[in-house]
């Protein structure tokens, strides 16, 4: 069928299950959005910033699995997406990012709104393309949507020159394609999971240590599975919160910066660490040197990169982890006559466990005069639906929100861990709300990063997004507040924000509803009264100001050397 | 320690950047780079010198394998392999300095591809240690110009690098 190449590019999102993305015109583009005005199959939403638009995509996707599209127009439009892309980049979300280019012969001529996104965007996308002619667009598509979603997933960027939108040509969809560079192992090898099994029946102090892979991989139930079959505690790193409930009695909830006392020194003095879609990160390990002395580690993951980088590992296993653990099942199930043995002989290592703790739990000094962030957080998650979303911005309060949420289901934290992006919150939180309009979504996010996207407030209102917008305001730029109190002297810095907002006025401005609490009586009642809203609602709570999240491992030290008091 | 590394890739536009990225983003070392097409329709080969002990090493081959247009990574390390380079000297050579000039091209089986009454331009080939050696021995006699090509390697042997 004749088309150009801009229908082309739709037919091809069509073909590739994309039923919804985010995405702002422009010059070089306005010819797909000619295109996208009668094409039903596709909802497209509008932000008012494409930073945000891209957030959106990225929220869409880590909420379905599915791979979240964003469209932006050449130059100014392409740039500002690349925050967005490097945060998607960090996290690996599946992601394309299709972005207009000037027309061809004008390429490197310095034209009206040309920039070399792709030379800009290389270090941060897992792939990119530039469309030189209509024939190329079908299987560049496919080889974007496949690259985006395999292996370890990321984003792609596909550049679309406006002369080649405009061109015809004969629409043919790829039945399957070949990348000859591009082979993921997906699949653990069997000898490497006996070994890993006998090592772990083997063990005495042992713990998982679950990673974001994870959820990316969809492995939380066989993840569960395993983890109550053999009895071995789990931690789980910020972006794999869910992937393991944390109510369960086996779970010792985040670890790392601010983790649990009791997950930090499980990790430290195990003899066993089984790590599973986690890359050892710097928020986790703390000081390298003298990380986890006693353990061997066990490293389950689908990027070979990952495996050995900054730690010495005793036994890798490259390949999808939800492939991985299920080999890991069956070969437990083998062993089924080694279990109680085994799981009598961890009691010694369950009471050092559970001695840390009550020793130090995750706590906070209560008060009847001054709203605690704390305090919110759990009021949160007991008045909100069991399957509800939370998005966080970046700062303290998301450290609150991972440290008192208790997550029990996976792809129900959209937060911004590799590269800690303010301004994530509100944006990621439009884009699940798309995917999932009867959901209720909640974003959490402190003054300073609902700002850098609070223009999205038009986006929800118009496309009835009704959103939960949560605002902890301490005035500050609490987490950066919080490091000049303890290393700087309270010397703060450019980071008080005191002008006051009214935030109720501001929702208003934009057609939408606000609420205010100042005291703690009236916490629950503005969460109540927020939530019984039909559309998007601002909901902002005073809280105390110079609260500090702790435990916290400063910069520089061991993992087991925490701040607890301060 | 140094590392002959060569890359088979994807002659697709902007694959050098990609790896050039790779290297300067992580902070590895490129002592020398060269490319240039192979037998095979739409591939082409770089032959990359680094430097950096076994776990940098590692990162680098496993980070260069991850990379969606390339196919696989030699590490010539090992000494299983015959690493060439060329390069194109200009030496200034008056009076008793052009015997001696001719000794060393001679000694070293290179060529002179250029000659005034003032200087001399010499073609050698050769691995990379004679390159120095060579580089070494005109150096008193002053250099005023040094191209070399880098390091290209292939494996000993009957097999090509696909089998």
């Amino acid at each position: 069928m004749k088309m150009n190449g801009a229908r082309m590019m739709l037919e091809c999102l069509k073909k590739e299950g994309v039923d919804t993305i985010f995405g702002y015109p422009g010059g070089t583009v306005i010819n797909l959005y000619d295109e996208l005005f009668n094409f039903k199959e596709i909802h497209h939403i509008l932000p008012r910033h494409e930073q945000a638009g891209t957030h959106a995509a990225d929220g869409y996707a880590r909420v379905t699995g599915k791979v979240g599209v964003a469209i932006a127009t050449s130059g100014p439009g392409a740039t500002n997406t690349v925050t967005a892309i490097a945060t998607a980049y960090m996290d690996s979300i599946p992601m394309v990012i299709i972005t207009g280019q000037v027309p061809t012969p004008l390429i490197g001529n310095d034209a009206f709104q040309e920039v070399d996104i792709i030379g800009i965007t290389r270090p941060c996308t897992k792939h990119s393309f530039l469309i030189r002619n209509v024939k190329d667009i079908a299987l560049t598509m496919k080889k974007a949507f496949y690259i985006a979603r395999s292996g370890r997933p990321g984003p792609v960027l596909v550049d679309f020159p406006k002369d080649v939108q405009m061109s015809l040509g004969e629409f043919h969809y790829p039945e399957s394609i070949d990348i000859r560079g591009y082979k993921p192992n997906l699949s653990g090898h069997p000898r490497q999971v006996e070994k890993a099994i006998a090592m772990i029946l083997d063990s005495r102090r042992p713990v998982m240590y679950v990673g974001g892979g994870a959820v990316l991989s969809d492995a939380a139930e066989p993840l569960t599975r395993l983890a109550r079959m053999l009895s071995v505690p789990v931690t789980t790193t910020l972006m794999a919160l869910g992937s393991f409930p944390e109510t369960d009695n086996l779970s010792l909830g985040m670890l790392g910066m601010h983790g649990s006392y009791y997950a930090n020194m499980a990790m430290s003095n195990s003899d066993l660490i089984i790590a599973i879609g986690a890359r050892f990160d710097d928020r986790v390990t703390g000081k390298l040197a003298t990380f986890a002395p006693h353990a061997k580690i066990i490293h389950i993951d689908v990027d070979p990169t990952s495996i050995k980088k900054n730690v010495r590992v005793d036994l890798p296993i490259v390949g999808d982890v939800k492939d991985v653990l299920l080999k890991m099942i069956s070969q437990t199930e083998k062993n089924a006559e080694k279990l109680p043995e085994f799981i009598s002989n961890l009691t010694p290592w369950q009471a050092d466990i559970d001695g840390w703790k009550v020793k130090h739990p995750l706590d906070y000094k209560q008060s009847s005069t001054v709203i605690k962030p704390q305090f919110v957080i759990q009021k949160l998650r007991e008045l909100s639906d069991a399957d509800a979303i939370i998005s966080t911005d970046v700062g303290q309060h998301q450290m609150w929100t991972a440290q008192f949420f208790k997550f029990t289901t996976p792809r129900t934290l959209l937060t911004s861990g590799g590269l800690g992006t303010m301004g994530f919150g509100l944006p990621a939180a439009m884009g699940a709300q798309a995917a999932f309009p009867d959901r209720q979504v909640i974003t959490v996010c402190g003054d300073g990063g609902v700002q850098m996207n609070i223009q999205e407030m038009a986006t929800l209102v118009q496309n009835r997004l009704p959103v939960k917008i949560v605002i902890l305001n301490n005035n500050f730029l609490g987490m950066v507040r919080q490091w000049q109190e303890l290393f700087f002297d309270k010397r703060y810095s450019s980071t008080c924000m005191e002008l006051p907002i009214d935030y109720i006025k501001l929702a208003d401005a934009y057609g939408a509803k606000g609420f205010l609490a100042s005291k703690p009586d009236e916490v629950e009642s503005v969460i109540r009264a927020g939530f019984k809203e039909e559309g998007p609602v601002i909901m902002e709570f005073k809280i105390a100001r110079e609260e500090k999240v702790l435990p916290m491992v400063p910069a520089g030290a061991s993992l087991n050397e925490m701040v607890l008091n301060a | 320690m140094q590392h002959t590394i060569s890359v088979i890739v994807e002659n697709d536009f902007g694959v050098l950047s990609r790896v050039a990225t790779l290297f300067s983003g992580r902070g590895f070392n490129i002592d020398s780079l060269s490319v240039a097409p192979t037998n095979e329709e739409g591939l082409s080969r770089m032959t990359i010198v680094t430097r950096g002990d076994d776990q940098i090493l590692e990162q680098i081959n496993k980070q260069l394998n991850k990379l969606i247009d390339i196919l696989k990574v030699l590490d010539f390390t090992d000494g299983s392999a015959i690493e060439r380079e060329l390069a194109l000297i200009k030496v200034s050579a008056e009076d008793e300095a052009r015997a001696e000039v001719l000794r060393v091209v001679d000694i070293f089986r290179a060529k002179i591809i250029d000659v005034t009454p003032k200087s001399y331009t010499i073609e050698a080939t050769g691995n990379p240690s004679k390159i120095d050696a060579i580089l070494e021995l005109l150096r008193p006699l002053g250099l005023k110009e040094v191209v070399r090509t880098g390091s290209v390697a292939i494996g000993r042997g009957a097999k090509g690098w696909n089998g």
